[in-house]
C-alpha cells in the first residue's frame, strides 16, 4: 500500500495545477473546471487521512465537499451562461464591471 | 507461492502510481488544451483515476459518489454548457492571461512549499488498534490490520458484527452528521433554485421594466466604443 506522503503529494500536485489554470487561463469554462481540480486534490488529502487515522470522518468531509461542488459548478456555469448572453464572449477579462 | 504473495502485496503500490501519474498528467492537459471540448474529457480521465485512488485507500462509497456527481453529473453539466456556448463563433484569442509568467512562478513556488512540508513533516503515528469515532453515538470502528502475505486489509466493525464502507458510513452521516447533512440539502436546493433563476434568459430582455438601465448603457457605451476605434 502507498504511504500517506505519497497520497499527499498527489493531492498537492493535483491542487497547484489546478491554481495555476485559475490564475493563467482566460476561458471562464476552463477556470471552472481547474476549481473543480483544486476540490478533488482536497477530497484526496481527505481520504487518505482518513485512511491513515482509521477514522471516517475524512470520508464524510469528502462527500460534503462534493455535495458543494456540484452545488458552485450548477451556479458558476449559470453565470457563465448569463455572462455571454451580456457579452458574447466567456473571456475572463471582458468582465470588467466593478473595475477589478 | 511467495513470490506471487509479494507481488500482490506490491499491486495497490504499482496501481497507485501509475493511475496518479495518469490525474496529474491528464490534469495538466485540462490546463493546456484550447478547446474546451477537450479539456473536459481530460476533467473527466483525471475524475476516474482519482475515483480509482479513493478506492486504492478503502474510500469505497466515495469512489462511487465521485463517479456518479462527478464523472456523471457535472461533467454533462460542462459539455451542455460548452455545447450552448458556441465556440467556433468565439473570436480567436490569446489562451493565456498576460501575466501568466509569475502566475507559473508562484504555483512552483506553492508546490515546492507543499513538497516540503510533506516530505519533513511530522505526521500522527497510524493508528493499528481499534478506535472509536470521536463523535459517535453508533460505536463504528474502522481498523487496518496486515495480512501475513503483507497486504493491508480495512475492516469496519458496528457493535460486534462487520459491515461495509457504504453501512459504516451511512451510519455516520444519518446519525452523528445529521444536522450538516440537512444543511447540505438545503444548500443544493438553494443552489438549484438559484441556478435556475440566473440560468433564466429574461433577466436581461430587452423589456424596459425587467432591463437594468446601467447594463444597457453599458452595452450601447461599449458598442459605440467598438465602432470609433473600427472606423
Amino acid at each position: 500500500m502507498p504511504d500517506t506522503q505519497a497520497f499527499l503529494m498527489l493531492s498537492g500536485t493535483l491542487f497547484t495545477v489546478g491554481l495555476i489554470g485559475v490564475i493563467i487561463r482566460r476561458n471562464m469554462i476552463t477556470v471552472l473546471m481547474c476549481i473543480e481540480l483544486m476540490l478533488n486534490g482536497v477530497n484526496i488529502n481527505l481520504v487518505a487521512f482518513s485512511y491513515r487515522l482509521s477514522s471516517l470522518e475524512g470520508q464524510i468531509f469528502s462527500i460534503f465537499t462534493i455535495a458543494v461542488a456540484a452545488g458552485e459548478a450548477a451556479v458558476g456555469l449559470a453565470i457563465i451562461i448569463q455572462l455571454y448572453r451580456l457579452k458574447n464572449s466567456v473571456n475572463i477579462d471582458e468582465v470588467h464591471e466593478l473595475s477589478g | 507461492m511467495e513470490m506471487m504473495g509479494e507481488m500482490l502485496s506490491q499491486l495497490p503500490s504499482l496501481v497507485f502510481f501509475l493511475v496518479g501519474t495518469v490525474a496529474v498528467a491528464s490534469s495538466i492537459l485540462v490546463v493546456a488544451m484550447r478547446n474546451p471540448v477537450h479539456s473536459a474529457l481530460f476533467l473527466l480521465l483525471t475524475f476516474l483515476c482519482v475515483a480509482v485512488i479513493f478506492i486504492l485507500a478503502h474510500a469505497e462509497l466515495v469512489g462511487a459518489i465521485q463517479i456518479l456527481v462527478y464523472a456523471g453529473g457535472i461533467m454533462v453539466l460542462f459539455l451542455f454548457v460548452v455545447m450552448l456556448i458556441n465556440i467556433r463563433d468565439l473570436p480567436d484569442e490569446r489562451m493565456l492571461s498576460p501575466f501568466w509568467k509569475p502566475a507559473l512562478g508562484v504555483g512552483l513556488v506553492l508546490f515546492i512549499l507543499f513538497a516540503s512540508v510533506v516530505r519533513t513533516g511530522s505526521y500522527a503515528t497510524e493508528v493499528e488498534d481499534t478506535r472509536p469515532l470521536r463523535t459517535a453515538r453508533v460505536a463504528v470502528r474502522s481498523e487496518v490490520t496486515k495480512t501475513d502475505e503483507g497486504r493491508s486489509v480495512r475492516r469496519v466493525t458496528m457493535g460486534d458484527r462487520a459491515v461495509g464502507n457504504s453501512e459504516a458510513l451511512g451510519m455516520a452521516l444519518y446519525r452523528d452528521y445529521l444536522v450538516p447533512f440537512e444543511v447540505a440539502s438545503i444548500f443544493l436546493l438553494v443552489a438549484m433554485i438559484g441556478a435556475i433563476v440566473i440560468g433564466k434568459r429574461e433577466l436581461y430582455s430587452m423589456d424596459e421594466e425587467t432591463n437594468p438601465q446601467f447594463i444597457t448603457d453599458r452595452v450601447a457605451e461599449e458598442k459605440r466604443v467598438k465602432e470609433a476605434s473600427g472606423a
